[in-house]
């Protein structure tokens, strides 16, 4: 495959991958959570270099799991000790991510973690960092990497997907029928750390944020159905990775970042021309309501006007 | 090769230097145009040091010498003693012009998110700020790319316009379509930050490849603070400051109760906008500090914090501008103790740990206190629980009896009960016959009584909920021998008519 192709695929790899929880949590009023967890996730990477002091990629990949699970942890402590709810969230991915940037700052300054690539990723190396794995090809690692989170989120979500479909949309219903709402919770954070770390590599903090949220909410906006809503946003999520791509290579600019800026225009044309739940769908149906009830009094006053 | 290490990161550098030792050992030559003196040792056997004509010529040990490389420099270089470099004399660091102004900022920084930012906690509107502060990323670029210079207050008004946008938007969101605060947060977050690193690209591309100094914004860069930009923060942190007094019973109003101030015939909208303005522009202010990615803390750290010191707006809009002003400035001065540390997380390491400390200590709210509160609690029960049991058993028999016995009465963990039982004979209110049983004295007879009693009122109350719903019991801490006996009257009809009547002070009777 060609350079292009190559990134074309990480990037839509990475949007497929980041839909599935990103619909899960948008319908649970948790995405600031991916926010907190896709920064936090620099912290896990400093201390798992600094633990092992090797740039392995597995013990790098746990490490930064851990940190995920961890923020996710941390946010429900501060939560459940009385901090309200935007705060706390705001408070520990903000504080994990200083001490991550102080200890890179400190002691990671020579090593390939820097800050900035952290935020805004480097898709454009990605082509050139290939492995031979099972015998195939040389296939890019962070196509791999991507690959293998993508398959352990599907298997996962077609196997809770019942129990994930009532308790986002049920919460008090899933507890009481004696669902494990707790273990789902951790579940899904658990596979949004690692999508997170798996897409924070190759495409940067920034861009899994845009990649969970965006393309969702897209969806969220067009259908009513679960399972439309998956596939819809997967695909917004292909679209804007293939958009942003051929947008930033005419630009010359950043290719998450373009990408990111896709995800942002795709929403505001559903926001815009939803049949359903766009703004200007629902401001014809106003003005057609409120025509109907203009003619119905006009037809009303005529009816008492008849001799 | 003219410069091969120029421009390129750490990861490269060692792979280029790899390949040109391996290119060594195969027996060839490699010319190297460098400037970075400290790697010549590393990298180099052989050194020739040029200045429009040849210095010196020779191994690197012989040639690479102070005097050679003054004569090279022609005298312009200084040397930094190893041992020199990393910590330095605070006092000397305080004394210097440059420091002064850069604490003066960061403070004022501080502080002023830090009084703003109380306004956002209360409204529930913490994580908006975390949206405007990157939102203001693409503003920044757009003003720079319009007017081509780094002119702060061009800059700052920019990323006023970008992130008020983002907040408009977000707003937009959520009052048009089924998009939840959360998600409309979450997106204009990201997508802005997206169009801002594309606009980042651009700049840098055009303006030669130095990045024209704008990445410092996300991550801020308190050092690169200049005199201008302080006396502008100056300007906009009195102005923030001088409106919050001004407007304060306006904005107290219609941060708690939006309605109310309406009815009162408040411009809501109007305040709720200056307000918005404000807290946009405190974000603004603050994102040359500690950078776009950690603004939002700057606006969450300080106000939680002062919330848990207090319950009263004003003292807490105090506190928490002091707490910013003051994270400002530890933040500002460790960084300038230990070389290479970033200002701006610093700054939010010492809020976010100020914030964690009062978590635990504070008075009232903190958890340590409530977790003594709690046990104190769960004492006095099991004491009143031990003593209503025991007072029971007496009442049928008046003897002593065994743990299992008060136990089986009214079952409480073992290691509680211990302890109970210790602290009620300290107290004189029951005595231990052997080993394993325990008899009231007549002060516990009496005492049991007293609690017997009260905890049977306290059923009725209960019981006749409606009845007794007059009687302030909660703010008399349950407390229902202190009431007066008229109100007492109807309780002992219904202990009579249940019989639940304790028999009497001494006990000892049987039922």
């Amino acid at each position: 495959m060609s350079y292009a192709a190559w990134i074309i695929m990480t990037a839509s790899l990475v949007g497929i991958t980041c839909s599935i929880i990103g619909v899960l949590l948008v319908l649970r009023r948790m995405a600031m959570i991916s926010d907190a967890i896709s920064h936090t996730v620099l912290l896990g990477l400093v201390s798992a270099y600094l633990v092992t002091n090797s740039l392995d990629g597995l013990a790098m990949f746990i490490g930064a799991a851990i940190t995920g699970v961890l923020t996710a942890v941390f946010i429900q402590l501060l939560n459940s000790a009385g901090v309200q709810a935007d705060a706390s969230i705001g408070i520990v991915f903000t504080f994990l991510f200083a001490i991550g940037v102080i200890l890179v700052s400190m002691f990671a300054r020579d090593v390939h973690i820097d800050t900035e690539h952290a935020i805004m990723g480097e898709l454009a190396f990605i082509p050139w960092t290939t492995v031979e794995w099972f015998g195939l090809p040389p296939i890019p690692q962070a196509v791999w990497v991507i690959g293998i989170v993508l398959v352990i989120n599907i298997v996962i979500l077609v196997l809770l997907y019942k129990e994930f479909k009532l308790s986002s949309f049920d919460p008090e219903l899933a507890a009481a029928l004696g669902l494990p709402v707790v273990f789902l919770h951790y579940v899904l954070m658990g596979m949004t750390s690692i999508t997170a770390v798996a897409a924070f590599d190759a495409v940067g903090a920034i861009l899994v944020v845009a990649m969970i949220i965006a393309p969702p909410a897209t969806a969220y906006l067009l259908t009513e159905r679960l399972w439309m809503m998956f596939v819809l946003s997967a695909v917004f999520g292909v679209i804007s990775a293939v958009a942003g791509y051929y947008t930033a290579a005419w630009l010359d600019a950043s290719i998450s970042g373009m990408m990111a800026t896709m995800t942002g225009i795709l929403f505001m044309l559903a926001f815009l021309f939803s049949p359903t739940h766009g703004m200007i769908a629902k401001r014809i149906n106003n003005r057609r309501i409120r025509l109907s009830h203009k003619l119905r009094r006009f037809a009303v006053i005529l009816f008492w006007r008849i001799p | 090769m003219d410069e091969p290490f120029v421009g390129v990161d750490a990861a490269t550098e060692r792979a280029i230097i790899s390949l040109l030792t391996s290119l060594k050992a195969q027996g060839k030559t490699v010319l190297v145009v460098h400037h970075d003196l400290q790697t010549v040792e590393d990298y180099f056997d052989w050194v020739m040091l040029l200045n429009i004509r040849k210095i010196a010529f020779g191994p690197t040990g012989d040639v690479f010498t102070k005097d050679n490389l003054q004569k090279t420099y022609g005298g312009r270089l200084s040397f930094l003693d190893q041992d020199q470099k990393g910590v330095s004399p605070l006092l000397d660091v305080l004394l210097q012009p440059n420091t002064q102004w850069v604490l003066l900022g960061t403070m004022l920084l501080g502080m002023t998110s830090g009084v703003l930012g109380s306004f956002a906690l209360l409204r529930r509107q913490s994580l908006i700020g975390d949206a405007m502060s990157h939102a203001a990323l693409p503003g920044i670029c757009i003003a720079f790319i319009i007017v081509g210079s780094k002119e702060m207050i061009f800059l700052v008004l920019g990323a006023g316009i970008t992130a008020y946008f983002g907040t408009f938007l977000i707003q937009t969101f959520v009052k048009h379509s089924r998009i939840k605060t959360d998600t409309a947060i979450g997106l204009v977050l990201s997508v802005f930050f997206g169009i801002g690193i594309v606009l980042l690209t651009i700049i840098n591309r055009s303006a030669g490849g130095n990045q024209a100094g704008l990445n410092e914004f996300i991550f801020g860069q308190a050092a690169a603070m200049v005199r201008s930009d302080v006396y502008i923060f100056t300007g906009a942190a009195i102005l923030l400051l001088a409106t919050t007094f001004l407007l304060f019973k306006e904005l107290k109003l219609i941060t708690f109760d939006r309605e109310f101030a309406e009815g009162l015939g408040l411009p809501a909208t109007l305040i709720n906008g200056i307000l918005m303005t404000m807290i946009t522009a405190s974000v603004v202010i603050g994102l040359q500090a500690v950078g776009v990615v950690l603004m939002a803390a700057m606006l969450i750290a300080p106000a939680i914090t002062a919330r848990y010191w207090t319950n009263r707006l004003s003292v807490m809009i105090i506190l928490s501008g002091i707490l910013g002003g003051f994270s400002g400035i530890i933040g500002t001065l460790v960084s300038t103790q230990i070389s290479g540390m970033p200002t701006g997380p610093l700054i939010i390491v010492s809020a976010c740990l100020l914030f964690f400390l009062s978590l635990f200590i504070a008075p009232k709210k903190g958890l340590i206190t409530k977790a003594i509160h709690l046990y104190r609690l769960k004492k006095q029960t099991s004491e009143a629980q031990v003593m209503q049991s025991l007072y029971e058993l007496h009442e049928e028999e008046p003897r002593a009896f065994t743990s299992e016995e008060i136990q089986d009465a009214r079952p409480i963990t073992p290691i509680m009960f211990r302890r109970t039982i210790n602290s009620l004979i300290r107290r004189q209110w029951i005595t231990t016959k052997h080993d394993n049983s325990y008899q009231l004295t007549s002060s516990g007879q009496k005492n049991g009584y007293r609690i017997t009693l009260n905890n049977r009122y306290l059923q009725l109350y209960s019981m006749y909920e409606l009845q007794f719903a007059h009687l302030p019991m909660e703010k008399m801490n349950w407390n229902f021998l202190s009431l007066p006996k008229e109100d007492l009257q109807p309780f002992d009809e219904l202990l009579k008519e249940h019989d639940m009547e304790p028999l009497s002070e001494k006990g000892g009777g049987h039922r």
